[in-house]
């Protein structure tokens, strides 16, 4: 029996005592008198029931299952002789892989070992005396719980304000798990980069101009050390983002324009949406575009002027990136430049500026501050950008100002990083840990000052 | 007094004018350009997309005579017969002529591998067939695909095409036969992933991406809902909440690619949940789609006037009654279009999965929560890194359903805002 099913076999069970507790809540109040002798609606108190009932059983149940595993490994390890354990970390490591894929029953039959397959039996016997206990336990405690609060149920007590109590306490653990989120991404990426800094040295990794992250498999091979400095990636991606904006910032910005001060609002409700389609398109269906129409076509109109294009060049991807945030820039100037007070267009007319000149000198001018840090905040989704960087850009850390030429990405080097077969304790996998980390920085530096710089511009305009 | 011959306002005005209008206009002018050109990109995407994906809903077939021939099967084990032999035997009789090894093996490489396969499930699903003689289409090579498409050019020399002449010979007598046709890709929508274009499928892909989805929608939209409400309706204005806020505004301009270094340090290492999971994607889309709902559902709640809540604290309701019987059903159709919007994102999002193992080459169709599995963007990504020619249109269809997809999505996202919308 899976143990998903305890949680199906839990509802029930707590819609029942639902039920139950509503029904003894009436039947207190004697017959005739209704229920305005109680203090609460009758539901509170079937509601208080069943939440006593799963809560309690619940929380047992995660606990339970996030230990078990751990817990029944160890135990299955201790049946192995101690001369298969007594070997290094990460040997033990790949034994307890082995044990793993066998008791999910991966293993093909006949590389079994004997010994292995009998720590599995025990693991899945262990296995199965854990969910009966587990299912022992949780039904007492549902019981136990539910009966408690059953026999409390009188017409005084308060239980309308136990169960919002209740509620409110799970509505602040929700609103918790955003920073446990931002947490968790921060302490992870940065323990993993102090273990990657521990082998390579920070400087050499802020300042190195050479990125090539393949180390030496065997001792004597020639060559490739392995080294990490960050500085051709991150060129790489400031210029395709610098592409990219190059695109969409003119674009984005001059549409906005046009869609907010000069088109009629029968083209506006046609022209805004269709745009927004741009922003809602995924972008792996971008980096395809780049890959298969954009790149060839750059690589032959280059050959065209005898230029020597690679067709993973830095310009493709720059240009599909830069058409991927062109409704990002036009939607959030689009907000600031509504937002800006319709008085100082009227002063300008007043003044006999044409429309053009009051929206160069009086609109944008007053809006700057707004767009600005909607650049930023494209500019930062630009770095991020992952998709298309890995299908169109190329791998090969190149130290080059030349677009026509294969550059990497910092996403891209953590994606080619990360991907595929890894050892968890070597600098190349560490590595791209360190780039999550620097990735990280730089766009929060570039979305505090963004929020920053816009929510200071919204209320010089409230 | 010289009045008359200082320029007056007017006048330098009125010699100013025409250059000014003239700038006027070209403002405007680039402007509309702006527009136009940003509609015609997402317009060449679209087609470019579309023209090459169209085709790979058509899938030629070839029309074989096969003799399940009842020396072939052994009554106790109906799964080992030699399937692809009844495939060879009946090519062999459609080209007597066809002599020695080479050329014989270069006859049989015009059926997929994957006939053998169809021709085993036909026998397993129905015993009573074997002895007799059936003419039975069976799928053809990609190679062959291609040719009837168009891909592969016949006017390039014999070595740089990847059919020899002999074979495109063979292939147009069949042609001319009627033996060869294109018909509907029923396998593009029933089969799991395979490293033959012809045998390749999405559902392995839409199945993952259903159940990943459906993790996500599971955790965020009652998380992402009861975040927005206590932020909104209960919390009291305090450091810690402001930090909150500010929190939760990053957390949706952080890379999605950071997400997924979360997911493997986290989930995959220290929890050591399965890899390439379905119940690991959706808890990483979960985090990363989160704040785009509550930021929506905050939205919706904030648009909800003052007075029904004033109202209903009148007639003495306790503040969760206010917000569970008045507050939320009002904001409801709001906080759906915000979900639907987050959940169309975690549709097209790629860049997490990667880092948790979705990527590998899974060809059964999963059927579960833990099941190693693929989802559809992820199968986009490993088709369009594949070389064969006949991927490529492959890749084209699959962004065709998952755009359809998500069109569909905001389609219902926008149908909701204006059936519901209301104006205070």
């Amino acid at each position: 029996m899976s143990p998903f099913s305890f949680l199906v076999i839990l509802l029930a069970a707590s819609s029942f005592a639902y039920m139950h507790g509503k029904r003894r809540a009436f039947s207190l109040t004697g017959s005739g008198s209704g229920s305005s002798r109680l203090h609460s609606l009758p539901g509170y108190y079937g509601m208080l029931t069943a939440l006593w009932c799963a809560l309690p059983a619940l929380a047992i149940f995660v606990f339970w299952m996030s230990c078990s595993e751990w817990v029944l490994t160890d135990l299955a390890m201790k049946t192995l002789p101690a001369s298969m354990l007594n070997v290094p970390v990460d040997q033990a490591n790949l034994l307890v892989n082995d044990l793993h894929n066998l008791i999910a029953g991966h293993v093909a039959a006949r590389d079994i070992n004997p010994v292995l397959q009998q720590a599995a039996d025990h693991y899945l016997a262990m296995e199965r005396i854990s969910y009966m206990a587990l299912a022992g336990i949780m039904s007492a405690s549902a019981l136990f719980f539910s009966a408690l609060v059953y026999k409390r149920i009188r017409p005084r007590m308060r239980a309308r304000n136990h169960v919002e109590r209740i509620i409110q306490i799970a509505l602040v653990l929700c609103s918790t798990i955003a920073i446990i989120t931002t947490i968790g991404i921060v302490l992870s990426v940065l323990f993993e980069s102090i273990r990657f800094f521990q082998q390579v040295p920070l400087t050499d990794f802020l300042f190195g101009l050479k990125w090539s992250p393949q180390m030496a498999m065997r001792a004597d091979q020639a060559g490739s050390s392995g080294s990490f400095g960050a500085i051709p990636v991150l060129a790489g991606t400031f210029m395709i983002s610098g592409i990219a904006l190059a695109v969409a910032v003119p674009v984005g910005l001059l549409s906005a324009i046009y869609l907010s001060e000069y088109a009629s609002s029968h083209v506006r409700t046609w022209a805004k949406p269709t745009m927004e389609i741009l922003a809602g398109v995924p972008t792996v269906v971008y980096g395809f575009f780049a890959a298969l129409v954009v790149a060839p076509f750059i690589r032959d109109a280059g050959g065209l002027f005898g230029l020597d294009v690679s067709s993973e060049s830095g310009l493709a991807a720059g240009l599909v990136m830069g058409i991927m945030i062109i409704p990002f820039v036009s939607s959030l100037s689009d907000d600031v430049i509504n937002a800006v007070p319709q008085t100082l267009r009227d002063g300008s007319y007043a003044l006999g500026a044409t429309r053009s000149e009051t929206i160069r000198k009086v609109v944008i001018p007053a809006a700057l501050p707004g767009i600005v840090g909607g650049i930023l905040l494209a500019a930062s989704r630009a770095i991020g950008e992952t998709m298309i960087v890995v299908m169109a850009a190329g791998l090969s850390a190149n130290l080059t100002a030349n677009p026509l030429q294969a550059v990497t990405t910092v996403t891209v080097q953590i994606v080619t990083l990360l991907v595929g077969d890894q050892e968890f304790d070597s600098p190349k996998t560490l590595a791209a840990f360190a780039l999550g980390l620097l990735l990280f920085t730089i766009t929060l530096i570039l979305n505090v000052i963004a929020l920053y710089v816009v929510r200071k511009y919204r209320e010089e305009y409230e | 007094m010289q009045v008359g011959k200082r320029e007056t306002t007017m006048e330098r005005v009125n010699r100013g004018l025409a250059r000014r209008y003239l700038q006027e206009r070209l403002f405007r002018l680039f402007g509309l350009g702006a527009v136009i050109l940003s509609i015609c990109l997402l317009g060449l995407l679209f087609v470019s997309i579309g023209l090459k994906g169209w085709p790979a809903f058509e899938q030629t077939e070839i029309l074989l005579d096969i003799n399940f021939d009842q020396e072939l099967f052994a009554v106790d084990n109906l799964m080992g017969a030699d399937y692809g032999a009844l495939v060879k035997s009946s090519m062999r009789s459609l080209f007597p002529e066809v002599k020695g090894r080479a050329d014989k093996r270069k006859l049989y490489r015009l059926v997929s591998s994957g006939a053998s396969y169809v021709l085993r499930k036909m026998v397993m699903e129905d015993t009573a067939i074997i002895g007799s003689s059936r003419k039975i289409w069976l799928p053809a090579d990609d190679e062959v695909d291609m040719l009837l498409k168009g891909h592969i050019r016949r006017d390039v020399p014999e070595s740089d095409r990847r059919l020899s002449d002999q074979q495109i010979g063979w292939i147009d007598q069949l042609t001319e036969a009627g033996l060869l046709k294109k018909k509907f890709n029923t396998t593009f929508f029933t089969a799991g992933d395979s490293r033959e274009p012809e045998l390749a499928g999405i559902h392995g892909a839409v199945m993952g991406s259903i159940y990943t989805l459906t993790i996500t929608l599971l955790l965020s939209f009652p998380i992402g809902v009861a975040t927005a409400v206590y932020l909104e309706e209960f919390a009291p204005r305090s450091r810690w909440i402001d930090l909150v806020e500010v929190n939760i505004n990053n957390l949706a301009a952080v890379p999605s690619i950071i997400f997924g270094l979360l997911g493997l340090a986290v989930f995959l290492n220290i929890f050591g949940m399965p890899r390439s999971a379905p119940l690991v994607g959706g808890l990483v889309l979960t985090l990363m789609t989160l704040p785009t709902i509550i930021i929506a559902s905050r939205a919706a709640l904030k648009s909800v006037p003052p007075s029904i809540r004033e109202a209903a604290f009148g007639v003495g309701a306790s503040k969760l009654q206010v917000v569970t019987h008045h507050v939320l059903p009002l904001a409801m159709p709001g906080m759906m279009t915000g979900t639907i919007i987050g959940m169309a994102q975690a549709l097209g999002e790629t860049a997490p999965l990667l880092m948790i193992g979705m990527v590998a080459f899974i060809v059964d169709v999963p059927t579960g929560f833990t099941d190693p599995s693929t989802v559809l963007p992820v199968q986009i990504y490993l088709w369009a890194d594949s070389p064969e020619r006949a991927f490529v249109e492959r890749t084209s269809a699959a962004i065709m359903i998952l755009l359809a997809f998500l069109i569909s999505m905001n389609a219902i996202a926008v149908f909701l805002r204006r059936k519901f919308e209301r104006r205070w």
